[in-house]
């Protein structure tokens, strides 16, 4: 019924090393294993570690002390409570390994049939795993119970079937996710069987979060049957930790430390399980790479900066210059706590009313630089030095205050992918709105007027309907119009555009690109766009910065860096950009004339 | 959104339907003599025969199952087997009790939870690794283990609270929620603990999304874009985890009102288990999962008021 989707640990994309060496590798899991063993092997040498029979009673040591002839005691039979404790670990682990091996028995085969064959076994199957999972466990158990008697480890063989469609989902969806792969294709292709397919990449992908998962069951597992015994429907002939809960309960108010060891084995055992499962799901989600990046200290040579201007711009006027980055270095931190340099030093001066182009391959620093400007770096980034001057204002690029006070209102952001950088639980006019309020301070009835003012300047047909729309109603063309007029609603001096039309298609994108234009033409803001496309660098710049792994090789006017370009690296990524087209060559056409 | 709903409801229904089913079934057929375990071992074969014929027995299973299910359509579960009390009244007596522990429980996780699974994913740090500890702790020690550490020390010790007992909210407001305290106290350590974990984990998910950076640089203000955009969006992931949470709280109170001694639905279910009372564990199956539709509807209601996405659905 509900979408327990956010209870399953998340299918990690391609697991890097064995399941085995990371579990290893990790101290908590490595710890929370041994602990586990311990605890099993308690259980399994029990009659090595204590020479007292679990079940023998005797009224002379009716609530015996600890440490006497008894070393933890005796209970309100006189039976000895550590081998009670030691033999109890036998019936309560097996439950939970008999609950377990169902739920694993019967969720796997379902779960992988139902991803890899999909059709009618995947929507019966898929129904009535939510229909299991949304039945009242205990009161199913009780009632079971109620059938076949108090026979525990039938029980707990039912409570598996409650259990399997945790596993049943895990596996389907991981089989679903991969069974669109190349790999499995060129698998098919090849002639491998299904089984073996099966067998080979798909169990490979759910193995690990299968583990996390049977881990929490086998907990949930434990608690489970000890609250059925405490409760009194348990068979009360044999030793376990909940039966022994349920006597010490009895004698609550005469001997209360009585609750404490079965509930310490329970908490140690679960615990265990707990820690086991939540050390591998980060071990198995860290492997998420940070954005690419250069270690620090590799000091590889690189020639410095090369400026080609032309004299107009060469003595650049201070009072014309809006935005200055002077030796902005950004990095992220790294799982061996060195620091991973992702901008490395970078200037960048960028006039009032100039459309300034920073181009570089992906990572070569250039959104990282713009997410800076804006203190806006992803969790993890930080500034280490580096300053800025805005409009004459200059602060340490990583400063937040300063930031806090122009973000929205004298810079404004356009993304690259427009879908998700919407709200998508408020509609658009909500979104364009509330900025508007805050920066420039209108009323409510004000803010709407101008939004839609806004939408119709950024060429939507019908402002009013999507002023109302929520962001999954629109194209994403239209959502980066939207995006585009939240940009410029408090005429910003500044707008920062991070690849605004790398998302889009080709005739959507032309589109963008002469709004922006138009845009920039009639508030004259000065924009930083940021492209790894040089046909968007001609179109719209007057200069360019070309980045290349945090680093500025080279920059001038958008005409020098064309015709001329110093830079190695600029030259390859002009050729890669004009290769199959016919050269731009503006001057050759002059001379043709 | 109405299709969605009805979508919802009629599966619902089928829930109930196929949960009764299957009860009535495997009871009915699980073989053993309830006459005789009714009458015990004294009575003679007429007065077992008798008893059967009174209780329907004798009739096939389908007549039986169709008689049970038409009277259940109107509300008439029918009499317990033992106690020969109409299994509706003393449901009606004590499901009041358990309803008002899982009621508070699940406000209280709820409040509890968002507030530390929020500020663990804001300002990290040490509140954040309490959070993802507590979580391990709540997960690995049994509600009702608590339940009983928490009377020895609060009730028994100290004799701060009481440790039995229950006052109805109608006779008197204030000793009903001093009684609620320790049961709902041991309750939500394990519920808070996995759902502020939950929480946590969607609001660090909300807070990375790219809309969350372009909200910042519209520059608008921490407060709404924490409580107005994160919350929101977090909130529908929050809100099936407390849907999954209220099924298991349900299950939690069976087990803690024996601890407490509250005269709740638990003690009714284990004696109906103990002596396979089937008029009253299938009044008792059917309600539950009835309660647990409903709560489900109100959730699926609630994410789609919060998610206009999940509307169209």
């Amino acid at each position: 019924m509900s979408d327990p989707a956010v209870q399953t640990p998340t299918i990690p994309g391609s697991p890097r090393g064995g399941l085995f060496s990371r579990v290893i590798g990790d101290k908590m899991a490595l710890t929370s294993i041994i602990v586990f063993v311990l605890v099993l092997l308690s259980a399994l040498l029990a009659p090595l570690l204590t020479s007292w029979d679990p079940s023998r009673a005797d009224l002379d040591d009716v609530l015996a002390p600890a440490f006497g002839e008894h070393i933890l005691g005796a209970d309100g039979s006189g039976r000895d409570v550590l081998a009670r404790l030691l033999y109890g670990g036998r019936m309560s682990l097996l439950g939970a390994f008999i609950a377990l091996a169902v739920a694993l028995l019967v969720g796997i085969p379902t779960g992988l049939i139902a991803g890899y064959y999909q059709k009618w076994f995947d929507s019966i199957s898929s129904w009535s795993a939510n229909l299991i999972m949304s039945m009242p466990g205990l009161i199913i158990v009780l009632a079971v119970i109620s059938i076949i008697g108090p026979r525990m480890l039938s029980v707990m063989a039912v409570f598996g079937i409650l259990l399997s469609p945790g596993v049943f989902r895990l596996t389907r969806n991981g089989v679903q996710s991969v069974r669109k792969e190349l790999y499995i294709d060129a698998a098919k292709v090849s002639g491998v069987g299904d089984i073996s397919i099966i067998a080979r990449h798909v169990l490979g992908v759910v193995k690990a979060p299968l583990v996390i998962q049977a881990a929490m069951m086998a907990g949930i597992a434990i608690v489970l049957q000890a609250g059925l015994e405490f409760l009194g429907v348990g068979d009360s002939s044999t030793t376990s930790w909940g039966q022994m809960l349920n006597e010490a309960f009895l004698n609550i108010y005469v001997a209360p430390l009585m609750l404490i060891w079965p509930g310490v084995m329970i908490g140690i055992t679960v615990g265990a399980l707990a820690i086991f499962g939540t050390a591998l799901r980060d071990a198995v989600q860290g492997t998420q790479s940070l954005p690419r990046a250069r270690k620090t200290g590799s000091q590889e040579v690189l020639p410095a900066a090369i400026e080609v201007v032309d004299g107009a711009l060469r003595d650049r006027d201070r009072r014309g210059t809006l935005l200055s980055v002077e030796g902005l270095r950004v990095g992220y931190p790294r799982a061996d706590g060195d620091t991973s340099i992702v901008v490395d030093g970078v200037d960048l001066h960028i006039n009032r009313g100039e459309v300034h182009g920073v181009v570089g391959e992906s990572g070569s620093g250039k959104s990282q630089t713009a997410f800076s400007i804006m203190g806006l770096l992803p969790t993890g980034g930080r500034v280490l030095s580096g300053k800025i001057e805005f409009d004459g204002t200059e602060f340490d690029a990583g400063s937040a205050k300063f930031l806090t006070s122009i973000r929205g209102n004298r810079i404004g952001y356009i993304p690259q992918e427009p879908m998700s950088n919407l709200d998508p639980t408020f509609t658009l006019g909500s979104q364009l709105v509330e900025p508007m309020r805050r920066h420039l301070s209108l009323s409510r009835a004000a803010a709407k007027t101008r939004a839609l003012e806004l939408l119709d300047r950024v060429g939507i047909a019908d402002p009013r309907r999507t002023f109302d729309a929520y962001p999954h109603e629109v194209s994403g063309g239209m959502a980066q119009r939207v995006l585009i007029a939240g940009a410029v609603s408090c005429d910003p001096e500044l707008l920062i555009a991070d690849e605004p039309t790398t998302a889009l298609d080709v005739t959507v994108q032309a589109e963008v690109l002469d709004l922006l234009r138009s845009l920039q033409q009639e508030r004259s803001m000065g924009v930083m766009l940021v492209t790894h496309n040089f046909g968007v660098v001609a179109d719209l710049c007057d200069r360019v910065t070309v980045m290349q792994n945090g680093r500025v090789v080279e920059h001038g006017t958008v005409g020098d860096i064309f015709d001329a370009p110093q830079h190695p690296y600029t030259q390859m990524l002009l050729d890669s950009t004009l290769e199959g087209t016919p050269p731009r060559a503006p001057l050759a056409t002059e001379d043709a004339r | 959104m109405i299709r969605f709903f009805l979508n919802r409801l009629i599966s619902g229904v089928v829930l109930v339907f196929v949960v009764a089913t299957l009860t009535f079934m495997l009871m009915s057929l699980s073989g053993g003599n309830p006459a005789r375990n009714i009458l015990g071992e004294g009575a003679t074969e007429e007065q077992v025969a008798a008893k059967a014929a009174e209780l329907g027995l004798n009739l096939p299973i389908f007549e039986r199952y169709w008689n049970w299910l038409t009277s259940a359509l109107t509300g008439d579960f029918g009499s317990s087997w033992f106690t020969n009390e109409p299994v509706m009244s003393s449901l009606a007596n004590k499901f009041p009790v358990t309803l008002s522990i899982v009621i508070v429980a699940i406000l209280v996780t709820a409040l509890i939870a968002t507030v530390l699974g929020v500020t663990a994913a804001v300002r990290r740090g040490w509140i954040d690794r309490f959070v993802q500890v507590f979580a391990v702790i709540g997960f690995a020690l049994p509600n009702f283990w608590v339940a009983l550490v928490l009377v020895t020390i609060f009730a028994v010790t100290l004799r701060l609270l009481p440790a039995t007992g229950f006052t109805p909210f109608d006779t008197d407001p204030s000793k009903w929620a001093l009684g609620l305290v320790l049961p709902v106290a041991a309750l939500v350590t394990g519920t808070i603990a996995s759902t502020a974990q939950q929480v946590r984990g969607a609001t660090i998910d909300i807070l990375e999304r790219d809309f969350v950076r372009t909200l910042r640089s519209r520059g608008i203000s921490k407060q709404s874009l924490l409580f107005k955009h994160v919350l929101r969006n977090a909130a529908s992931p929050a809100l099936t985890v407390l849907s999954l949470q209220f099924v298991g709280l349900l299950g939690g109170a069976v087990i803690i009102e024996k601890v407490f001694a509250l005269p709740g639905i638990g003690s009714l279910a284990v004696n109906a288990t103990t002596q396979g009372d089937l008029p009253q564990i299938l009044g008792l199956v059917v309600v539950m999962v009835v309660l647990v539709v409903i709560v489900n509807l109100l959730i699926d209601l609630a994410t789609g008021w919060l998610n206009p996405k999940a509307r169209v659905a």
